[in-house]
């Protein structure tokens, strides 16, 4: 994974549109995690309390580690270095999903986007660790494992902010109603994804993913009666989204939020692309 | 005058006993399990390592130490050492002297049965045995501690917080 590999691109360009549908995966998968793991490490210094100061911390150091590793795997495939693919781009060339980008709000709008976030990423993991391109396979084996701790972190949340006090849930209801499209846009359908399920990349379309989690997580929004905007299509067993998803992210489409948070995260690659630390 | 050793697999692994965690100093990689294949020839020796936890920022300091502690037993060798994850690193690959090390410097060892699951969806942390008084009457305080792979617990018994090695 370390190896060193040659240089094929001048420092400033990283042509994104000649991307093969593999690497357009790894882009999507990639972003997610280096996006939210900045987003996450917003809270750092300032979580309502210091347990959470902690774990939000750690979850941006694990979502930036899992960034780098799809990087890298895509530094083996475009010769560029995982460096460079993280920070050279314009933000038209990011391929993160909306859910991810937004910046920090409140407690309740934090743990909402966390849970539907991984519960969603466990899916995709999931449905991962079955792909026959295996360095992907291999990696997905690897981080599904430490999600599990997010995923621990986020019901134990979304339950106590659920049952707390009038106000948490109010405001809990209030920011799954917000995200709600935007999750569901995690699993909006890849450019060239026929290809990558007809070579076994992708065991299945983003849209069975999405069904795939939404019947995982009905349990809990039932339990805990917060808002689930779907419906159980008798017929087949399966749940369909009753809001319309917000897509655009996977083809480099993202709001003003995300050209902030750009303009922050590329300041110092931008002022000096060859600076080491 | 000192006679060169052969070096073989086993004195690789041997020398590589001395390379501890930087974050459990009491620990060596190898018992970690962080050591994966080696590979030894007439002119270099290759070392795996393979991670504990992806965002792991020891990995570079661990790399560096193994280079150097491979320099000094074969310095007509060339080292080289790989980050593998072909193969994941789990907590079973935790040697039974690393569990018993872990204890005595204060920490659970992870639990190495299966963790329990609601829902298909999310796992529950098992019940973690105090490293002090051995109790477990003990409460999981934060999934997230010091280092990523640590949890942090409280123990009812002794009233003693403690941190056991997260499980993956």
């Amino acid at each position: 994974m370390d190896k060193q590999v040659q240089e094929t691109q001048s420092p400033q360009a990283f042509d994104m549109w000649g991307l093969t549908p593999l690497q357009i995966l790894l882009f999507a998968l990639a972003d997610d995690e280096f996006i939210l793991g900045y987003r996450n490490s917003e809270w750092t210094g300032i979580a309502p309390i210091l347990e959470e100061d902690v774990a939000f911390s750690s979850m941006s150091q694990d979502e930036i580690g899992h960034a780098r590793l799809y990087y890298e795997l895509l530094q083996e495939l475009t010769g560029t270095m995982a460096d460079k693919l993280a920070y050279s781009r314009k933000p038209n060339e990011y391929l993160c999903c909306r859910l991810v980008e937004h910046r920090k709000l409140d407690w309740a709008h934090a743990i909402a986007r966390q849970f539907l976030y991984d519960t969603a990423d466990h899916v995709r993991l999931e449905a991962l660790t079955h792909s026959k391109y295996e360095p992907l396979a291999n990696a997905t084996q690897k981080i599904i494992r430490e999600e599990k701790y997010h995923l621990m972190h986020g019901d134990m949340w979304l339950t106590r902010l659920a049952k707390l006090s009038t106000d948490s849930r109010a405001r809990l209801e209030g920011a799954l109603v917000v995200l709600w499209p935007d999750a569901l846009g995690i699993f909006e359908p890849l450019p060239g994804e026929e290809q990558l399920i007809a070579d076994g990349v992708l065991p299945g379309t983003m849209s069975d993913m999405c069904t795939d989690w939404l019947g995982q997580i009905t349990p809990y929004f039932y339990n805990l009666e917060l808002p689930f905007p779907a419906t159980l299509d008798e017929r087949t067993g399966l749940y369909i989204p009753t809001v319309e998803p917000v897509y655009g992210g996977r083809r480099g489409q993202h709001t003003g939020e995300f050209t902030e948070l750009w303009k922050e995260m590329t300041s110092v690659y931008r002022l000096d692309p060859e600076a080491v630390w | 005058m000192r006679v060169a050793q052969k070096i073989t697999e086993d004195s690789v692994r041997e020398a590589l006993l001395e390379v501890m965690d930087p974050e459990i100093p009491s620990l060596s990689i190898v018992d970690l399990g962080v050591v994966g294949n080696v590979a030894v020839s007439s002119d270099a020796i290759e070392v795996e390592l393979m991670p504990t936890f992806v965002g792991c920022p020891a990995l570079e300091i661990m790399k560096d130490s193994v280079k150097e502690r491979l320099h000094a037993l074969a310095p007509d060798h060339e080292a080289h050492v790989r980050v593998t994850m072909t193969e994941p690193w789990t907590t079973d690959r935790i040697s039974e002297k690393g569990r018993q090390i872990l204890k005595s410097s204060g920490f659970a060892p992870p639990p190495t049965t299966a963790m329990p699951a609601r829902a298909n969806l999310i796992q529950l942390m098992p019940v973690a045995e105090c490293p002090y008084c051995g109790s477990r009457k003990t409460v999981m305080e934060n999934a997230f501690g010091p280092t990523l792979c640590r949890a942090i617990y409280y123990c009812a018994n002794c009233r003693q917080p403690f941190e056991q090695f997260k499980q993956v």
